[in-house]
């Protein structure tokens, strides 16, 4: 193996010492060492995109210097070379959701273009006028408009599951909601505009228990949670690279390989077909027959690279820094006077959401802004969400394994900046 | 001053806390809906006409301090105006909005209204300065169309 090739398909070093000291692993991240404003860059948005280390920038330069080609049926040395890192990054990303099966993780742009492969595919295959499909009133647009649009399609219902007004899911309504007509429930595992870590190990046995094929949108989850879809069981799940430390335009599918197998291609094109006439074409195999076209060769090498870098950390450690946060952070702003916490279930991850009753989080995201605070302010594609809390928008902190105290401690400043404003 | 006082003056700060017009007009002859999707600023804007003359005008709806100092301030300057006056000012504010200097007849001509000009300097801001007076174009010029900044 030569240099080029090493560099090419970077070998995980999870086994070896795994890192306790999250507080160093600021240091990782260049980004991160700036001002912005004449303040010192607080990034307070890692669930809108998380930053990413040097070592995934360092892992997408090195390919595209040295080893990027178009991948599969390359004879030349440079197209071997990538095929390998692309599907070495496949290898690395079935071990980080636990696949069985290589076969079985599907690269697409991202979340989102995941769902609506499942749903216009499998919703295809399975979805007629008498059938229901299942979601949750916490969803992100993505995992609400894709169902939307099948259902259009087949004249199928889509029906949503309540919550509770902490944003936890009402499992019960959820139970009562599931009948022989639910074909598919689709399911986020972490709220991206409450923070929710939602049961979907138990959910999925209930909904299976129904007959129902199970759908889980892990994009706030993978950052946060060690993933395993054995142990939840669930049919399919999706997440996005640049969640999760690495590059956008680049996320995965895993699918249950026998679902895989039945469902008809999404996209036709190049890569995914054996054999093509003018009158009919067959499908290549599992997972090609779902990747049409040249795909992101450089974005999954930085998924890989992302996954590598995670693999180093110990995800106790980890999961223990970004909780003890989340909580700094919950007892912080619950002190001041006038804002209100949105999303307040038990179980939560990485994010805090939050409103005043007389400051609008549009002008909060300025104020904290020239304190060099980034928040996102708006709906969070989530706007069933804000619905059900009679509210336009919140503010929205979130978290990464980068953010320490400090960082807390300059959105309490920059909050309280915005309250002698608007006094 | 700093930059977020500049953006954030008394004027606004006043006009947000107490919007002037803040009301749904019975006998409206226009009713307008606007809408701000980046920030989720909502405007139901009411004129009553009296021939060529806003005779009256009203407000209703949610959003930031820019959005609602913005439209209360609208109302308030062009309530009594001719339907002329109203486009003419249009003009001038979103002049004033996308341009950084304005000479010595706009400036006399906007007034108080020069307080929103602090938003030049935060471009995602402008939409919300400018979703009241779009709302006032189109109602002028007679257009039932919703009014988006998107």
């Amino acid at each position: 193996m030569n240099s080029d090739m090493s560099s090419a398909t970077p070998t995980s070093i999870s086994e070896r010492h795994p890192i306790t000291n999250i507080e160093a692993l600021r240091a990782d991240f260049p980004i991160l060492d700036q001002e912005v404003h004449g303040k010192p860059l607080t990034y307070l948005d890692s669930a809108a995109s998380a930053q990413r280390p040097q070592s995934v920038i360092d892992a997408m330069v090195r390919h595209e210097q040295r080893n990027h080609a178009n991948i599969h049926r390359g004879v030349h040395e440079l197209s071997q070379r990538s095929t390998d890192a692309y599907e070495h990054a496949r290898d690395l990303a079935r071990a980080f959701v636990n696949a069985p099966s290589r076969s079985e993780i599907v690269f697409t742009r991202g979340t989102t273009e995941s769902i609506n492969l499942v749903a216009a595919s499998l919703g295809r295959m399975s979805l007629s006028a008498s059938d229901e499909v299942l979601i949750t009133q916490m969803e992100h647009h993505s995992n609400i408009v894709p169902w939307q649009l099948i259902c259009q399609q087949t004249g199928a219902r889509l029906l949503a599951a309540p919550m509770t007004q902490s944003g936890e899911l009402d499992v019960e309504a959820f139970s009562r909601k599931l009948t022989e007509r639910t074909k598919i429930v689709a399911i986020g595992h972490v709220s991206n505009a409450l923070g929710t870590i939602n049961p979907v190990k138990e959910l999925t046995a209930i909904a299976h228990d129904a007959g129902a094929i199970v759908v889980v949108d892990g994009a706030q989850a993978a950052p946060h949670l060690p993933i395993d879809v054995q142990d939840i069981d669930c049919d399919f799940y999706a997440l996005s690279g640049h969640k999760m430390y690495g590059p956008t335009g680049i996320g995965l599918l895993y699918g249950r390989e026998t679902l895989l197998d039945r469902m008809p291609p999404y996209q036709g094109g190049g890569e995914m077909i054996l054999t093509v006439t003018i009158e009919s074409s067959t499908y290549s195999e599992l997972p090609h027959k779902f990747e049409a076209g040249t795909p992101n060769i450089t974005g999954a090498v930085g998924l890989g690279a992302a996954i590598d870098y995670l693999a180093t950390i110990d995800p106790k450690a980890r999961i223990d820094h970004e909780d003890r946060l989340l909580e700094l952070a919950t007892a912080e702003l619950s002190r001041i006077p006038g804002l209100r916490i949105v999303g307040t279930a038990k179980r939560k991850a990485g994010v805090l959401s939050f409103v005043f009753d007389d400051i609008h989080a549009h002008d909060l995201g300025t104020i904290l802004d020239r304190e060099g605070v980034a928040i996102r302010t708006g709906h969070h594609c989530a706007m069933p969400v804000m619905d059900f809390f009679c509210v336009p928008a919140t503010a929205r902190a979130s978290l990464g394994l980068y953010n320490n105290a400090d960082d807390i401690h300059r959105l309490v400043g920059g909050l309280h900046r915005a309250l002698e404003l608007f006094r | 001053m700093s930059e977020l006082e500049d953006l954030y003056r008394e004027v606004i700060l006043d006009h947000n806390k107490n919007p002037r017009n803040f009301a749904e007009l019975d006998d409206a002859d226009r009713t307008i809906e606007g809408v701000n999707p980046l920030c989720g600023d909502k405007l139901t804007l009411y004129v009553k006409l009296d021939g060529d003359r806003i005779a009256d005008i009203g407000f209703k709806g949610t959003g930031c301090a820019i959005s609602v100092a913005s439209s209360s301030m609208m109302t308030e300057r062009v309530k009594g105006a001719t339907i002329d006056e109203g486009l003419q000012l249009f003009d001038t504010v979103h002049r004033m909005l996308a341009e950084s200097e304005l000479d010595e007849t706009a400036l006399m001509e906007l007034g108080k209204l020069a307080a929103l000009s602090g938003v030049r300097e935060y471009p995602s801001r402008v939409k919300c300065a400018s979703l009241a007076w779009h709302a006032l174009k189109t109602a002028l010029n007679d257009s039932t169309e919703s009014v988006s900044t998107e």
